[in-house]
């Protein structure tokens, strides 16, 4: 039996490619051959003096090949001390005690003092002379390096034994087949037990051995797990028995079923997304337009203020006080909302309020004065992109099922619908909210009850138009910060509110959701540039049918 | 007061070009009153803007429609000209194709697709720059005055129409030349485009459209018709209680408007030598809106005025300061709906007690 551990080890030294991975990848291999052909030669092995064996002992050998293959049964062995001992062969710190003329005491060094590998406990009356430190050689490497990962299937920590199921998962290799038995019998954890499972099942179906039944029973398991990869390794699989075969191909077309559900699902999500991006560059508008009638071509500007204010935060941060880095968006957004809010209140003050009656002179107006913003900001911070940074805590994604949700995309989902909560708050709850909506409706009315119209005015404007700079800051982490940031808004919002119906916040959120939705189940079929074109043509002809949008408002606030 | 300007302007404008062809093509370079080829070309192009923001003053001015995709007539009327010139060039393109424009071989087009049939031959071509722009309008005009869509709303879709248009040519597989377009043309009509008296040619044809539009344009608005025009934008329910469809008269304006746009665009195409998707640009409709707002709305000859100043204007500015073009114009717009609701006729007409 040791000749042939010998002969199976020299062959594989042999094919040892160079690279580590591969390097790694054999050793695995070697890993499970070894312990196919070692679990027998040590339950027989004459070394051991009761029934439990004990896999320390061959550490004591001076033979390479024996230790190696001592570290991989140690590996498996579910001792509680085999990782440390592990972890000390391979820092060169543990030490074979050849005094006794019994079982070779196996040493732990630690500082000075020696520790027994069998029991964790301190090892007294150590000679220093007898003890010799356990020399290794590559293939005992390798078989530290394999051992350490089939160790994972046994280690205390149930997180690592499920990651080590699921590498086994991935490769399913067949040659695991007996050591997953092992850790599956010993497994206590539900969610590792099932993952073992999973990884049996595909270990299995990827070799040749079970029987029928036991093959359909691992189908029904990966049908179960219902992922790409279960699905791709059943598609993958070929010159079955009949019953198999049946069962690998209903399971195969119902995960195909799942898996389309899922991508629905994802264009949900990603509609969503887009959705709430619209959301916020349209929520502005939906005030300034929607609620005071002011057509304000230059609320894609106030937009790229919040952006531009996003980054002269980050900046300060990065020079003064690295360490906000973290929370610099959240300092941004109510510092967005002000420089915005004020310019909407200057604007308002300067010249808005001159053109009150004169629709296609306040869009004219104001675009001049976009035209003005979008140059400043250019002669100050120049034309080309600035760079806005991701708080760590924003960036990566996470992933939900058949779901990837990105981190920076659903806090823009979550930061729209916090921003859409608190306008309606304000429009509703609120005095000034009240005051807005009785000038809106009755100005001279709302005069008369003393209201000051001329003040709301600005207020209301102000209102729009910080909410715009607040969705500054949220673009300025999915988009270009550049001058012609609001301009590539500006249509898309005009879309939105008048889609929504004028002045109705609900439907501007219906109406948001809706195009982006759509948009994104467009995609896949006409292309990205073709999928705006036809919601804009759609959009073109619905405009047609319902001019006052999905929501209109009724009764005489409507004519003008 | 309108038929004096009028007379003024188309007259004007006649002698104007008439005095730079002189100068250009019987004086010889360097001579003291030599008017180089590229002012002829510079001119030729403000007076096709000037066609443009006629259209644009006779809707808005006289229909009371603020159409913010006029541009996009412009540049259908310039793509129907670019792919003549296109096909005009022939076999001498960089890759020889005798039938292919270089950049469908550049894009490995196998064959000519079908809509570019016919536009080597130039009457059927500029028939083209016509009906395209025309039927479009009616199309989008005979929808959304059908059903009442006015004032803002009525903004924002033809918005809407320009940038759909502007991301449609953008695509290379339209097969309109994407985002590069169509340039390097050779010659019009069987005449080398780069030569002295074609400039000057597509210069006096400038002129004579501008004229005929402007003639066009005042006898549609003195017109029987063109009253019940400006009865519908000063009260479009007035109008209809009154027994009109203002949506017919409406609908006429437009069309009409959008087939002088679409000449001002062939006329635009061969003096400048390109067209991109950027002439469908939101952005270029609403400079052409405030040319007439700055030259005075509903004059007529104040949309040509405007075009010609602000144009001036634009080239001055982008060649003495580029920096400050974009702040000029954008306080041009906001002085002008503020403090000049009437333009710069107005100002004139108030000056000389209202006989201009």
């Amino acid at each position: 039996m040791g000749c042939f551990v010998t002969a199976f080890l020299a062959m594989t030294d042999g094919v040892v490619p160079p690279d580590p991975e591969g390097d790694v990848m054999v050793s695995i291999h070697r890993f499970l051959a070894v312990l196919l052909v070692s679990l027998p030669l040590l339950a027989t092995s004459p070394a051991r003096a009761d029934d439990a064996p004990d896999p320390f002992i061959g550490l004591a050998s001076q033979n390479f090949d024996i230790v190696a293959n001592a570290v991989s049964a140690l590996a498996v062995s579910g001792n509680p001390q085999a990782g440390a001992t592990i972890a000390a062969i391979e820092a060169d710190n543990l030490y074979v005690d050849a005094a006794d003329d019994g079982a070779p005491k196996i040493l732990i060094k630690q500082g000075d003092a020696y520790i027994d590998a069998r029991t964790g406990q301190k090892a007294a009356d150590i000679n220093e002379d007898d003890v010799n430190s356990v020399r290794v050689n590559n293939a005992v490497r390798r078989a530290i390096e394999a051992a350490k990962g089939g160790m994972d299937l046994f280690a205390a920590d149930a997180t690592t034994r499920t990651k080590a199921a699921e590498k086994v998962f991935t490769s399913h290799d067949a040659a695991a087949l007996p050591l997953l038995a092992r850790a599956i019998a010993a497994e206590k954890d539900a969610k590792a037990k099932l993952v073992m499972e999973q990884a049996q099942a595909a270990s299995l179906l990827t070799g040749d051995g079970g029987s029928d039944a036991e093959r359909i029973a691992a189908v029904a398991i990966l049908r179960a797990r219902g992922d790409v990869e279960s699905k791709s390794l059943l598609q993958s699989l070929h010159d079955q028995s009949k019953p198999v075969a049946t069962a690998i191909d209903a399971a195969t077309s119902s995960l195909a079923r799942i898996e389309q559900l899922w991508s629905v699902l994802q264009s949900v999500f990603y509609g969503i997304s887009l959705g709430s991006v619209l959301l916020l560059a349209a929520a502005g508008l939906a005030i300034t337009f929607g609620v005071m009638g002011v057509i304000n071509m230059a609320h894609g500007e106030m937009v790229m203020l919040g952006a531009y204010t996003t980054f002269m935060v980050q900046e300060v941060i990065r020079t003064h006080a690295p360490g906000l880095f973290a929370v610099s968006l959240f300092i941004a957004v109510p510092l967005a909302f002000l420089v915005s809010g004020v310019a909407g209140i200057l604007i308002e003050r300067c010249m808005i309020r001159f053109l009150y009656g004169r629709p296609l002179e306040t869009l004219l107006a104001t675009w001049g004065l976009s035209l003005i913003l979008q140059q400043g900001v250019r002669s100050i911070f120049g034309s080309s992109n600035r760079e806005v940074g991701t708080p760590e805590w924003m960036s990566g994604a996470t992933q939900w099922g058949g779901l990837t949700i990105t981190w920076n995309r659903l806090t823009i989902v979550i930061f729209a619908a916090i921003v859409i909560a608190a306008l309606m708050a304000v429009m509703r709850g609120t005095s000034l909210g009240l005051r807005m909506r009785a000038v809106t409706q009755n100005r001279r009315m709302a005069a008369a009850m003393g209201i000051r119209t001329p003040w709301i005015d600005a207020l209301t404007f102000g209102l729009g138009s910080g909410v715009a700079g607040m969705a500054g800051v949220a673009l300025s982490q999915i988009d270009n910060v550049s001058p012609n940031l609001g301009q590539g808004y500006i249509i898309d919002s005009f879309m939105v509110v008048v889609f929504g119906g004028v002045g109705n916040l609900w439907g501007t959120v219906v109406s948001a959701m809706t195009l982006g939705i759509v948009n994104k189940f467009l995609e896949p079929f006409a292309g990205a540039v073709l999928g705006k074109i036809v919601v804009l043509i759609a959009l073109i002809l619905f405009i047609q049918r319902k001019p006052r949008g999905m929501f209109p408002l009724k009764g005489r606030a409507v004519e003008q | 007061m309108s038929r004096l300007s009028t007379s003024i302007c188309i007259g004007l404008i006649l002698v104007g070009v008439a005095l730079m062809a002189i100068l250009n093509l019987a004086t010889a370079a360097g001579a003291p009153f030599h008017v180089p080829t590229y002012a002829i070309s510079l001119v030729g192009k403000y007076l096709s803007y000037a066609i443009l923001a006629l259209a644009v003053d006779l809707v808005w001015g006289y229909g009371g429609i603020l159409s913010l995709g006029h541009a996009a007539f412009f540049a259908l009327g310039g793509y129907a000209m670019g792919m003549y010139l296109l096909r005009e060039i022939g076999p001498r393109g960089v890759y020889g194709n005798a039938t292919l424009p270089d950049f469908m071989v550049f894009l490995n087009y196998k064959s000519l697709p079908w809509y570019w049939n016919g536009f080597n031959h130039p009457g059927f071509a500029m028939a083209m720059a016509v009906i395209v722009p025309a039927l479009v309008a009616l199309i989008f005009g005979y929808f959304a005055f059908r059903s009442r869509v006015s004032g803002v709303y009525l903004s924002i879709i033809t918005q809407a129409l320009t940038y759909a248009l502007l991301l449609a040519f953008f695509r290379n597989d339209m097969g309109f030349g994407g985002n590069n377009g169509m340039t390097d043309f050779k010659d019009i009509f069987g005449l080398p485009l780069q030569a002295d008296s074609t400039r000057v040619g597509l210069l006096v044809a400038s002129a004579l459209a501008l004229c005929l539009c402007l003639l066009v344009a005042r006898y549609v608005v003195t017109s029987r018709f063109g009253q019940v025009l400006i009865a519908v934008r000063d009260s479009e329910s007035r109008t209809r209680f009154l027994g009109y469809r203002p949506e017919s008269y409406k609908l006429f304006v437009f069309v009409l408007s959008a087939i002088m746009a679409g000449i001002g665009g062939a006329l635009y195409v061969p003096q400048v030598g390109i067209i991109n998707p950027g002439e469908f640009s939101p952005a270029n409709s609403i400079e052409a809106v405030i040319w007439v707002a700055v030259g005075g709305r509903g004059t007529l000859v104040g949309a040509v005025l405007g075009a010609v100043l602000v144009n001036a204007g634009k080239t001055f500015f982008t060649g003495a300061f580029p920096e400050f073009w974009l702040f000029a114009l954008g306080f041009l717009f906001i002085l002008v709906t503020l403090l000049l609701p009437k333009g710069v006729l107005g100002l004139l007409q108030k000056k000389t007690g209202g006989r201009v």
